[in-house]
């Protein structure tokens, strides 16, 4: 028998708001006690290590490659055209508004905001989230907001990273497939681009912290049905987590860059 | 009903999963100081009463009341409080996996009480010393067998000296000689803390050797409820074909 189209959408909608609404209390009672300094010291520099220290690597290669291609696209016509003067400025412009605090965000979020859901799924299985409650610990203090808090302190390091790579990898392939020099490269990046570019793309990377966490946290606590939930959850918070990280992007992006767009 | 004092009781308690009734009626009572094993088969729900005790379920209806306060009346902070107060030894352990020996065992003296570093050594050695474990500080649970594992959570369930411990299955896969251990085990935990144990199991020697009550479970209802040796000589069918282990009896298989 076919299901009632009616039904499904009701029920649907009913799982997407029930979703919704977890996060958001996840995210209102993590917020809660961090603004109460209900903070784990160690546990948060542990995650620090973990979450950001270990994805520096893979965050290097997206953003170095990504500001090369950028150049690459840009240099050799830019020059031929007579706007060598600006290439330095559009690899500059791209990263520290769009490309290094979304490409970042993309990547940890498939490196750790994975690694939380895996985690925490494989610790419901194992009856630890249980355990800690049997012990009168709070999993969100616990578990949650260390790994929150220390997104948050190493999600904009990463994305700062991220710009200062992009930019040197897109002043290397211009230097070297169209002979800008290195002076007429960053010369052009200052005069492209300001500090308030980077501090608004850094905005951007708090907020994708946030979304990585707690997505990555709520999978990993609602997993069920053994060993294939963990999978189940993992997946869904690297998809779930990058869908959000694109849209937040475009709408972050209207409301902090809007008035530049105008001209 | 037992004649002595109580430190919990489960007063007609239905539990249901949406359709599905876990609990139906149940009442039992939990005797101050003793050693009560509540067996059944498998998947009878007999874990989930251990839960209903400590709070991390909540029944569809009844009333659970432990050391004198109704679970269903106290608020989340009033809970935790209780759950602090009460051991629970998982059947699997639950030890976490990122901490060793002893930071697992100190996880529950460290974030729930104000006592000093050294005053945890202290306790910690003397409890790894209790369930046989000294010298396992520094490993992880990774690096343990079964059986070690699953006194290292009894180590873990009784830091806090709790009045109360639950043990979820604690012989469950266990070989013989292990089996005999961890129910050795748990005997001298009762005596050495002098407080009340539930033991959920149906491994009948472990259940022999140290129960002082017994509560058999089958289908949702609590059927035979007594002392060790009033229980096995309970007239009732489906108690005698459990204990024999028989395949014949009223027992749907």
């Amino acid at each position: 028998m076919s299901a009632n189209p009616l039904e499904t959408v009701g029920r649907e909608t009913t799982e997407l708001l029930e979703y919704v609404g977890g996060v958001a209390a996840l995210g209102g009672e993590s917020a809660s006690m961090i603004a109460r300094l209900r903070i784990r010291v160690a546990e948060t520099f542990n995650q620090a290590y973990l979450l950001g220290v270990q994805s520096w690597s893979i965050v290097l290669l997206t953003s170095m490659f990504t500001g090369m291609v950028i150049s690459l696209e840009s240099a050799v016509q830019a020059v031929q055209y007579g706007f060598a003067t600006l290439v330095g400025g559009a690899v500059a412009f791209g990263s520290f508004r769009e490309l290094g605090p979304m490409l970042s965000a993309v990547v940890v979020a498939g490196r750790a905001g994975a690694a939380i859901a895996a985690e925490l799924g494989s610790m419901v299985i194992t009856e630890q989230i249980e355990a800690l409650e049997a012990l009168g610990l709070s999993p969100i203090r616990m578990l949650v907001v260390p790994r929150l808090v220390a997104m948050l302190i190493m999600m904009p390091v990463l994305t700062i990273f991220a710009d200062i790579v992009s930019i040197l990898g897109g002043a290397w392939l211009a230097n070297q497939v169209a002979h800008i020099d290195y002076e007429t490269f960053f010369l052009s990046v200052r005069q492209n681009t300001d500090m308030s570019d980077m501090l608004r793309g850094l905005v951007k990377s708090f907020v994708f912290a946030i979304i990585i966490v707690l997505i990555g946290c709520y999978q990993g606590l609602r997993t069920r049905q053994g060993a294939a939930g963990v999978g189940i959850s993992t997946t869904g918070s690297v998809v779930i987590s990058i869908i959000l990280i694109f849209i937040t992007n475009f709408l972050l992006s209207y409301v902090l860059f809007g008035q530049t767009f105008g001209g | 009903m037992a004649d002595r004092p109580l430190i919990a009781r489960l007063d007609d308690i239905t539990l249901a999963y949406g359709e599905r009734v876990v609990l139906q009626n149940m009442s039992l009572d939990i005797v101050e100081g003793a050693i009560t094993c509540i067996v059944g088969l498998s998947g009878a729900g007999k874990s989930t009463i251990l839960r209903l005790l400590n709070g991390l379920r909540k029944a569809t209806s009844g009333r659970v009341i432990v050391k004198g306060q109704d679970l269903s009346q106290l608020s989340e902070n009033e809970l935790i409080d209780l759950r602090r107060s009460i051991g629970f030894s998982f059947q699997f352990a639950a030890l976490f996996d990122s901490m060793t020996v002893y930071e697992n065992v100190a996880l529950p003296l460290r974030e729930n009480t104000t006592l000093g570093e050294e005053e945890i050594r202290h306790r910690i050695m003397d409890a790894l010393e209790t369930v046989g474990l000294t010298g396992s500080e520094t490993k992880f649970p990774a690096e343990l067998s079964g059986g070690m594992v699953k006194r290292v959570g009894f180590a873990r369930a009784i830091i806090t000296n709790p009045d109360l411990v639950l043990y979820d299955e604690p012989t469950t896969g266990s070989d013989p000689i292990i089996t005999h251990l961890l129910t050795d085990t748990i005997i001298r935990l009762r005596s050495k803390l002098g407080g009340t144990a539930v033991v959920v199991s149906h491994d009948l020697q472990s259940i022999f050797m140290m129960a002082d009550y017994v509560a058999m479970l089958f289908e949702g209802a609590i059927i035979a409820y007594g002392e060790l040796d009033k229980v096995r000589s309970s007239p009732n069918p489906i108690v005698q074909q459990f204990l024999q282990g028989s395949e014949v009896g009223p027992i749907p298989i």
